[in-house]
Order: C-alpha cells, then sequence, then structure tokens
C-alpha cells in the first residue's frame, strides 16, 4: 500500500468543534441515514467498476483530487475530519471522528443525562446520535461490529480511492 | 465457617507469583475468586500525589482481608496523581492484587504496549481498558488529550499480545503477558439501549470482566442486566457493579452536577436529607444496595469506589455479609506448615 505520506500529528480539520447554532447539517445527516446509506451502497458498486479505469490513470494521480471532493462532500454533510478510513455506514452515519475522544467503537461513560457531550456540554454526543441513525438504516446492526485502532498514516487520504484500490487489488 | 483464604490463593510467600490453574488466562486473585463463582469484591485506591511508597501501602492496607482486587486509578478525573502502573508495581511486591488501569486519554499505543509488558514483568495480573475522562475536567486542562486508541481497541491489542504474542505491529513477542482483562461499562447514560451492544462489542474485543460506574438506579442496572443476560453477554463476562457510599446530600449533588457519568436519582438525594446522620445513611444506602445487586443474576461482584472514604469499605463490606464468611487474602495470613510443604 503507496499512501501518501501525511504527517499524523496534523488535524486537517481542526479540532473546534462547530458554533452549534441549531439545526446543524450533520444531524439532519443522521435523520436521513436511511436515505444516506442507500445513496452509497448504490454508488459503491460503480466506483468500484471504474476501478480498472481509475488504475490505469493512477490511483496516485486520483488521490488528491478525490479526497478534495470527498472532503468537500463529506464535510458538509457530517462534518467529516478525514480519518481516511471511513466508517459511516457502521455509525449511524455520524462521524465518531467528531468525538472529542475520537471513539470509534461507541459512547464513553460520560455522555450527560440529556445526551449531550462530556467534553462539549452543548453538543449532542456524537455517538447518541450514531445509535439513532443507526436505528434507521437497513444495515445498521453494523453498529456492532468491533472497529480496530485507527491508522492515523491515513489521515486526509480519500477514503473512496482506498476502498476503490483494495477492491480493484483483491480482484487482480 | 471458613476464615482462611481459600488455598488457591496463596502463594509460596506474600510476594510470590500463585500456581497456575487450567483454563484461567492470568495468575490473578480475582481471576480465581470470579471463576469459583464467589461474590468478588474489589475497590478503588485514592493514588497518592506523593512520591512515597509508604502512602500506597498505607492506603491499600485498610482494604486487607475485605477486597479481592484493588483497582489502581490512572489519573481518575484527569487529575495528575502516581501512576497507576507504579502503585500496582509496589502492590505486587507484597503479594496485593492489584487492577492496573489503562487510559487512553494520556498515552498512545507505543506507550501502552510497553507498559502492559512492564506491568505483567512486574506480576500485575488485572488490566482495565477505559477511555479516560476528557482533560477538560481535570488540572490541567491544557493538556494534549491523547486519544489514540479507543477502550475497545485497547482490550483487542492487549488480547492479541497475550494470545497472539504479537504487538499491534505484528512483531513478536518473546514472553506474553498473562492478562486477566477488564472492560468499564456505564448502564446509566445514555444512549441506554446501546450499552449492552457496546459492553457485547468490549467482551468480543477481549474483555473478561467488566466494572461499571456507580449503580445509585437499582431499575436502571436490572434493565441492562436484563438485555446483558438475553444477548448472552453476562455469562461470558464477570460484570461488578459500581457502588459507594455518598458523605451527604451535598456531595450528592456536586458529584451529580461535575462528575462526568454519574447519575443519582432525586429520592437517593431526597432519602440522605431526611436522615439525621447523613453519612451514616450514605453508608446504609450502600450497604443496601450491595445486598439488592447480590440477587441480581448476572452480577459477579461489586466494586466498591469510596473517594475519600475508604476506611469504611471493610465496615461496608462486612455489613452487607456478601462475604457470606469467605475472608479474602490478607498478607498476615499465615499458611499452616502442611499448606506451605504443599506448596513449595
Amino acid at each position: 500500500m503507496n499512501a501518501p505520506l501525511t504527517p499524523s500529528a496534523f488535524e486537517p480539520r481542526g479540532k473546534r468543534p462547530p458554533p452549534f447554532r441549531w439545526p446543524a447539517v450533520r444531524l439532519w445527516s443522521v435523520r436521513q441515514a436511511a436515505l444516506l446509506e442507500r445513496v452509497y451502497y448504490a454508488l459503491e458498486p460503480v466506483f468500484v467498476a471504474l476501478g480498472p479505469v481509475m488504475a490505469r490513470i493512477g490511483f496516485g494521480r486520483l488521490e488528491r483530487p478525490v479526497a478534495a471532493l470527498e472532503s468537500a462532500i463529506k464535510g458538509a454533510l457530517f462534518d467529516c475530519r478525514m480519518c481516511g478510513k471511513c466508517v459511516l455506514t457502521a455509525t449511524g452515519m455520524s462521524c465518531p471522528m467528531n468525538c472529542p475522544k475520537n471513539l470509534r467503537n461507541g459512547p464513553c461513560g460520560g455522555v450527560r443525562g440529556d445526551g449531550n457531550c462530556e467534553v462539549y456540554p452543548a453538543m449532542p454526543c456524537v455517538w447518541v446520535q450514531a445509535y439513532e441513525g443507526s436505528r434507521r438504516m437497513a444495515r445498521g446492526e453494523h453498529i456492532r461490529d468491533v472497529q480496530p485502532a485507527v491508522d492515523h498514516r491515513l489521515k486526509a487520504t480519500s477514503s473512496w480511492l482506498r476502498v476503490v484500490r483494495e477492491r480493484t487489488e483483491a480482484r487482480t | 465457617m471458613n476464615f482462611e483464604p481459600h488455598p488457591h490463593d496463596i502463594g509460596a510467600d506474600p510476594g510470590a507469583p500463585l500456581v497456575d490453574l487450567p483454563g484461567h488466562s492470568s495468575r490473578g486473585r480475582l481471576e480465581r475468586v470470579l471463576r469459583r463463582g464467589e461474590f468478588a469484591i474489589t475497590a478503588e485506591l485514592n493514588p497518592p500525589d506523593s512520591a512515597h511508597a509508604e502512602d500506597v501501602y498505607e492506603r491499600a492496607k485498610i482494604f486487607e482481608g475485605w477486597v479481592d482486587a484493588i483497582n489502581a486509578t490512572d489519573g481518575s478525573g484527569a487529575h495528575c496523581h502516581m501512576s497507576s502502573v507504579a502503585i500496582c508495581a509496589l502492590l505486587t511486591r507484597v503479594g496485593y492484587s492489584p487492577v492496573m488501569q489503562i487510559s487512553c486519554r494520556d498515552y498512545n499505543r507505543i506507550a501502552i504496549q510497553g507498559n502492559v509488558l512492564g506491568a505483567a514483568a512486574l506480576e500485575v495480573c488485572n488490566i482495565l481498558c477505559l477511555t479516560g475522562d476528557g482533560v477538560q475536567c481535570g488540572d490541567h486542562p491544557e493538556a494534549k488529550p491523547v486519544f489514540d486508541l479507543d477502550s475497545t481497541s485497547l482490550l483487542a491489542i492487549v488480547k492479541r499480545m497475550r494470545d497472539e504474542g504479537t504487538f499491534q505491529s505484528g512483531r513478536k513477542i518473546t514472553t506474553t503477558p498473562r492478562i486477566f482483562l477488564g472492560a468499564a461499562e456505564n448502564p446509566f447514560a445514555p444512549p441506554y439501549d446501546f450499552r449492552p451492544l457496546r459492553l457485547a462489542k468490549k467482551v468480543a474485543a477481549g474483555a473478561q470482566f467488566c466494572q461499571t460506574q456507580y449503580c445509585f438506579d437499582l431499575a436502571r442496572l436490572k434493565a441492562f442486566m436484563a438485555v446483558a443476560r438475553d444477548i448472552g453477554v453476562a455469562e461470558k463476562c464477570f460484570i461488578l457493579v459500581g457502588v459507594g457510599p455518598l458523605a451527604s446530600a451535598k456531595t450528592a449533588r456536586w458529584m451529580r452536577a461535575n462528575v462526568a457519568g454519574v447519575h443519582i436519582p432525586d429520592e437517593v438525594i431526597k432519602r440522605l436529607e431526611g436522615a439525621k446522620n447523613q453519612k451514616a445513611e450514605g453508608k446504609t444506602i450502600c450497604v443496601e444496595m450491595i445486598q439488592a445487586l447480590r440477587e441480581v443474576k448476572g452480577v459477579a461482584g461489586v466494586h466498591v469506589m469510596a473517594y475519600r472514604q475508604e476506611q469504611y469499605v471493610s465496615e461496608i463490606v462486612h455489613e452487607s455479609g456478601v462475604l457470606s464468611g469467605r475472608r479474602p487474602w490478607r498478607r498476615d495470613f499465615v499458611p499452616k506448615m502442611q499448606a506451605v510443604e504443599h506448596l513449595s
């Protein structure tokens, strides 16, 4: 795997939470989790089918433009942090990297009684949202999958392109 | 009544490791007690803000003969104290059975895996994998929170070190750490329906025992346990429920407002307010809670967190009667001659 070397201490989109003058788009996305899930699973095979074409152009050459596109779309919809290892379909369309503790397997024990974050009292807990989103999704049970520790070398790289590349390489 | 510690819990001398038992992943007393099906008691040691070993021993001594393991907290509430690994190393020297806590807030995976090997080499047998409170609630809110791992991925990494003998990188470990792995759960924080599933994830990742946040709401705990039993988590994982005495209604109010993840129902606070002696009432509530938990199916023990009231732990355990005559290991216990011969 020749992912471009990105300095992993670099925080691509900053860690400051949005000001939370509701309604925030990412809460809308969680409410539309079922729709977004269908869109994702519809588009995934299309991208994967384009894998050989992308391979001919060169995944390395595509990395920057695709990452920019992915960051723009997912940034708007999910406040995506570009961790490079997207698990939105397993987290109810609520990006776990927005959790101030970066928890990828579930909420911490500090969630407030009103369902808000321990660290940012005005922010709804990312994982309370994730559980609600997952219950709206057809394959919501993926929230029970254990997510391994994130590979910080993948930060700021395109998760979409990585999936396509892995599938393409697996077929050849 | 049997006032001697179980023979399996006695080493040739206090600091020596215990004999291996089949089917056990550690040589620690906590795992033995739990696997024997006994109601286990663990307690939390308030770590000293000092560099003196005697301060640790003093704080551990009051639990002696009443608890099966002592948790050494790791920067709890994001406050600086003596480190968990150091406290555990001091405790194992004299034969105590500590639970080392690792908080993902303070270390990355390189530091954590090194600490696991070091702790195992120092005869630490139990590790509790935690996410950790955020730095904002501690005495160093300006610190950089690490959170390289979360508690579940940490469990998976330590399990792999123990069972497959490799670091996360895949590099070989020559002697694997013999560790009984623990996780924490808070059944009293939202999203309530997800809590048992989250524990199931931790069990899938490697958790063998679980210590919960303070339980003051028995109904909620029972609901959590019902699901935990249904999905088969309670039988794969020993669940120790967190309990503790409240010093007064004022403390309870303060804890509820300021300590992350602590849920205290209004009835409990009202009961404390109505009591003549609030401190004694707080103890009574704790004793009653332990007795009630003893009857909940799937609860394997209790974890007593008596912050700044550690001196009452022995009384609370005694009054609850849950040891039913059993006596956990203690330092001053001298095995009979035959037993010593049997062990050496």
